[in-house]
């Protein structure tokens, strides 16, 4: 997928002046928000959950190589074929590869942010492979042509009427206006191509290195059908998502419906292992799993490793009061939220995603919330931090911060400032103690007022006092 | 790694009460599944015509090789034990075992429990023994391995209800590309 994402600011704008996404938006608070917390309370032992969850990640990444060969030699015994690619072009290229090889026409795609990151659809196009996305969201954006809004539900920023015209003129059916009509509508439409299509394709929520099994969460059951008709069945997924054991599985498990949509489990849980055995009546006859590198080795041992841990629950952007006023399509790439904006910038270059790491508060709402403590509000500081020691920030930033410093270094100089620059603010805020409209300052104060100082310094406070 | 690996250490476990039965009941009537229950095995047939009837069903069912010789025609109810196809409306099928903590039915693929036939009908039948009832997700892991020494089979599928979805406006509908009805039979006596 193109990233996007220098046009943040301007992207953002535009996504705050639209009352129908403002109204998603508010939705999406009230659904995923109260509904984490509500299944978070079942649990005694959340926390102690969580710590755990965070562990089984890091034990995998502390010893990735080993756990991802462990997995290699337990899969292909299996009769699975695993594949290594490093790059995103590479993901693309394999499928294309089985898809000749197993004379594949056709392809039915249950949910993978990996093959989005890959934009894997237009490369099965161009090799004359139709690929239909199965999951009602992802179905509804290859409808419309648009990419996904959230990595949970993809299509949060579409009304029902948006999706009855689209439907409508798509379908050549009847207009349907209700959500059932059009879910019916939307599994008519689709059942036939998963009796008909000749290769399944999916992510992979977790790879298990004990069983050589991988393993979806789902509620559509999309998921299941894509995994189990097709003759052929390729998953795609991150090397960081492999766990050593069945029982890590089901501590995570605890975690990631709950973190994600407000389940205590979704609907379908399906753990897939080798191939269709000699008297099975169903499954596929070829399994190929592709563990995709696409930059994920390069986090290993650097300061950003914790972001490894991400089982792309979401329930940082639920969160984030930036997604809950933007959403998803002004970050500019397939992850938006906090945690989209510490993957971009590592991804897809820092370069490229320069407001990203700023597109947050701070406020550590994600890192509380996050089921494995990815400390994100850390990851981006860092991203911060790096953007100004490779002087990417514009030169008016690194000026203003070169003088502070300067001052900084220099007590007596700093302590003057401040007594200058204190009382002209407060003289500033006039008789109401409110600044309009802050010199060099007015980004800030265009959108609210600045509280002014009372006149005096904390260390002259602080002295007065003692 | 392989030490971690063999030690199979489970992680810090919600509490379930003292009776799984109960707790699975009520988890599985929350997730919208519904529970019936009877006595033994030969009285599933006249449950599940009992509930074929109730919701306007078709009185005929795709179902496992398992159940192939209990008495359906004395109750109405066609069955025929194969993989589901894309025209049948109802599958009955067993499960491997069924988990308390999240009104889970774990369901095990291979040659005598066909996939399909939990996946394509619109409304999957499980019969499940009241003594397969496990705790939670591990116990389940345990049996598993226990009972299928050779590995993981093909496809291990955990379901939890009917199918549904919530991508349009958030808003929850059953029935999605899976089942829209889940209904499970528990019995009592081996």
């Amino acid at each position: 997928m193109l990233v996007t994402s220098s046009r943040f600011k301007e992207r953002a704008r535009e996504k705050l002046a639209d009352p129908n996404l403002q109204h998603a938006l508010r939705k999406l608070q009230g659904n995923f928000v109260r509904g984490r917390a509500e299944r978070i309370r079942e649990l005694d032992n959340f926390e102690d959950i969580r710590a755990a969850a965070a562990a089984i990640r890091d034990r995998a990444l502390a010893d990735l190589d080993l756990y991802l060969e462990r997995f290699e030699r337990e899969a292909t015994a299996r009769g699975t074929v695993v594949h290594w690619a490093e790059t995103r072009d590479e993901v693309s290229r394999i499928v294309c590869d089985i898809a000749r090889a197993h004379n594949v026409r056709k392809a039915v795609k249950s949910k993978s942010m990996v093959s989005e990151e890959c934009a894997l659809n237009e490369a099965l196009a161009a090799a004359g492979i139709e690929a239909i996305e199965t999951d009602l969201g992802e179905y509804i954006l290859q409808l419309a042509h648009e990419p996904p809004s959230h990595i949970v539900a993809p299509v949060v920023h579409k009304s029902r009427d948006e999706v009855s015209d689209l439907f409508e003129q798509k379908h050549r059916r009847p207009r349907k206006s209700g959500i059932a009509e059009l879910c019916r509508e939307a599994r008519e439409v689709l059942r036939p191509h998963f009796l008909t299509a000749d290769m399944g394709i999916s992510g992979a929520n977790f790879i298990v290195a004990e069983t050589g099994s991988t393993l979806i969460v789902t509620n559509e059951g999309n998921g299941r059908m894509a995994t189990t008709l097709p003759r052929v069945h390729v998953a795609i997924t991150g090397i960081e998502k492999v766990v050593p054991t069945l029982e890590d599985v089901a501590t995570l498990l605890r975690l990631l419906p709950r973190s994600a949509t407000g389940q205590s489990i979704t609907n379908y849980v399906s753990i897939t292992t080798g191939v269709k055995g000699r008297e099975d009546l169903d499954g596929p006859e070829h399994f190929h799993v592709i563990l995709v590198d696409a930059g994920r080795t390069r986090l290993l041992g650097s300061g950003m490793q914790e972001m490894l841990r991400c089982i792309r629950c979401g329930a940082c952007m639920n969160h984030c009061p930036v997604y809950q006023s933007v959403g998803g399509h002004a970050y500019g790439w397939v992850y938006p939220g906090p945690m989209g904006s510490v993957l971009t910038p590592v991804y897809a270059g820092l370069e490229n995603a320069l407001d990203l790491p700023h597109a947050s508060t701070l406020c550590n709402q994600c890192g509380v919330v996050c089921p494995v403590k990815i400390p994100l509000p850390d990851l981006m500081r860092k991203l911060r931090e790096e953007q100004f020691a490779r002087r990417l920030r514009p030169w008016r930033e690194r000026l203003a911060l070169a003088a502070w410093r300067y001052a900084a270094e220099r007590p007596a100089l700093y302590a003057l400032l401040e007594r200058v620059g204190v009382r002209f603010l407060a003289r500033l805020g006039g008789k109401k103690r409110r600044i309009r409209r802050l010199p060099f300052g007015a980004g800030w104060t265009a959108g609210r007022d600045l509280p002014a100082p009372q006149g005096a310094t904390f260390k002259e406070l602080y002295w007065r006092r003692r | 790694m392989e030490g971690h690996i063999a030690a199979r250490a489970p992680g810090p476990l919600p509490r379930v009460g003292d009776d799984p039965a109960a707790h699975f009941r009520e988890r599985a009537l929350a997730l919208a599944s519904t529970v019936d229950e009877v006595g033994s095995l030969e009285y599933v047939p006249r449950a599940v015509s009992a509930y074929l009837n109730r919701h306007s069903l078709p009185l005929a069912a795709v179902c496992w090789p398992q159940f192939a010789a209990l008495d359906w025609n004395a109750h109405g109810v066609r069955s025929e034990a194969r993989a589901a196809t894309a025209t049948d409306l109802v599958g009955i099928t067993g499960a491997f075992c069924a988990i308390a903590e999240t009104g889970t039915l774990v369901l095990v693929s291979g040659p005598r429990t066909p996939a399909t036939v939990s996946l394509l009908p619109e409304t999957h039948i499980a019969v499940v023994h009241v003594s397969r009832i496990v705790r939670n997700m591990e116990a389940a892991w345990a049996l598993l391995r226990t009972e299928h020494s050779g590995g993981c089979p093909r496809a291990v599928t955990l379901v939890s209800g009917p199918s549904r979805t919530a991508d349009v406006e958030q808003t929850v509908t059953l029935g999605a590309h899976g089942p829209y009805r889940v209904h499970i039979i528990l019995i009592w006596r081996a």
